[in-house]
């Protein structure tokens, strides 16, 4: 099962953090802007030097190679990021169309240019690209950020399902305190690079 | 046929030119006046300095004073290549790598033609290796500024898109293989461009000395030939290493994407 334990975990100005995400467990993280939640995250996918140690399911990061730990713990950037001209290309071969439809998108999407998508067709486009590794913890910057309504309740839905069906531990970074209630199971306050104390998402301010 | 000797009165008719120029420049407000006749002068006592050290080592060809003379070159060719970049790789890295790949391409190039297609003795006569060298190493040096800093700088400017390809478990090679490619064609464009232009556009500059020396044309293209070819070699072979060796410098062991060590110049 996929445990996700934060070690002593160091990065520029936040930490040392330690932390525990059990398999399937979702955890958010809240925080003024500035208070080191990229940062962790990145540190948390080694996309930064950091000190102590992260380890997945009891496997430090340090003893896997690094494309290998990205490809088990996948961080999803708040901006998404697109180098191929179609959006299918950044998919892995295999990838089946049916799934567009968790997000609301035809499967025809695959063949569009990523021009002519708009910031929120992108965003829920990565996170498909992001599950499509299988990853076994998923990193989240806030990836409902430029989503309206509806879309927002199909990327929550899509992370839940992939979170039971992998037992998956998420790490999600959300501004919107309701959210976090309905998506996590504990919540996380993140200031000046460590964490405030722990406030079950049931009992957080809505 | 021998070339008509100058004297000192027909360079300075030669001079007359620049003076008027800069009488124009001065006239119009261009400004560059100063620049004008600085270079000028520099280009005087350079090329006078040079042509007296050849002379002394013409006269004493051994191979340790060609070697010097080598060294000297490559050494000031690397510090130009890392003087005309932008962002260059922090510390000695910018240096290093440029010197040290184009030690390898215009070296080898050049003592390779110099031992398998002129076959001169002793080999490294420095009538012949010192004027290659040159030539191969002031085109070498462009490549390889060239496409170092179009890798630096599409590394930061592509940052995001880079760090996103090795998040999803991409490694460094495969994050960086558009910027490499497209560094490395930088640096090549130069030499295929007068390569194809040679001749038609324009004379290259070593095939008119050698017709003004007198050299009948026939010898002298292919002359030219060679050495164009030696400089894409060198060209070619430069940018390669170079790009690749600073690509892997963009990224630690963890396959992370250090921008820090691209420092941009104040």
């Amino acid at each position: 099962m996929p445990v996700l334990e934060l070690d002593a975990l160091a990065t520029r100005h936040v930490g040392p953090l330690d932390l525990r995400i059990d398999a399937g467990e979702c955890v958010c993280l809240q925080g003024p802007s500035g208070s080191g939640k990229s940062l962790l995250l990145r540190a948390l996918a080694d996309l930064d030097p950091h000190a102590g140690e992260v380890r997945l399911d009891g496997v430090a990061c340090s003893a896997m190679p690094a494309p290998q730990w990205r490809r088990r713990v996948v961080l999803v950037a708040a901006e998404s990021q697109w180098w191929h001209a179609r959006v299918g290309a950044h998919f892995p071969p295999g990838f089946d169309p049916a799934q567009l439809s968790a997000v609301d998108l035809p499967p025809a999407a695959l063949d569009w240019e990523v021009v002519r998508c708009s910031t929120g067709e992108r965003q829920r486009l990565a996170l498909l690209r992001a599950l499509a590794l299988q990853p076994a913890a998923l990193l989240l910057d806030e990836p409902t950020g430029n989503l309206d309504a509806g879309s927002c309740a199909a990327v929550e839905a899509l992370i839940a399902a992939y979170r039971h069906a992998h037992a998956a531990a998420v790490l999600w970074v959300s501004h919107d305190a309701r959210q976090a209630a309905r998506v996590a199971q504990r919540c996380l306050t993140l200031h000046d690079g460590r964490f405030m104390a722990g406030v079950p998402a049931a009992e957080a301010p809505a | 046929m021998n070339a008509v000797v100058l004297s000192p009165v027909d360079l300075a008719i030669a001079a007359a030119l620049i003076v008027l120029l800069a009488a124009l420049s001065l006239r119009l407000r261009l400004g560059v006046e100063r620049q004008l006749l600085v270079s000028a002068a520099r280009t005087t006592v350079q090329l006078l300095l040079i042509a007296l050290v050849l002379k002394v080592l013409f006269e004493h060809a051994h191979l340790h004073w060609v070697a010097l003379m080598a060294a000297v070159m490559i050494l000031a060719a690397g510090r130009e290549v890392s003087a005309r970049q932008k962002h260059r790789l922090a510390g000695w890295w910018g240096y290093g790598i440029g010197t040290a790949s184009m030690f390898l391409s215009s070296f080898t190039v050049t003592v390779l033609a110099l031992l398998a297609v002129i076959g001169n003795d002793p080999w490294y006569a420095p009538q012949y290796a010192i004027p290659l060298l040159g030539m191969v190493l002031g085109n070498t040096m462009n490549g390889i500024a060239l496409g170092l800093d179009r890798l630096t700088l599409d590394a930061v400017q592509r940052r995001a898109v880079i760090e996103a390809r090795l998040a999803l478990g991409e490694r460094w090679q495969q994050a960086i293989a558009e910027s490499r490619h497209e560094a490395m064609r930088v640096g090549l464009i130069p030499i295929i461009n007068a390569m194809a232009a040679a001749g038609i556009v324009s004379l290259p500059g070593m095939m008119t000395g050698q017709i003004l020396a007198g050299a009948p044309p026939l010898e002298a293209a292919k002359y030219q030939i060679l050495v164009m070819f030696l400089i894409a070699g060198g060209t070619g072979l430069g940018t390669l290493v170079a790009v690749s060796l600073a690509a892997r410098r963009l990224f630690d062991e963890r396959h992370r994407l250090r921008p820090e060590r691209v420092g941009s110049r104040p």
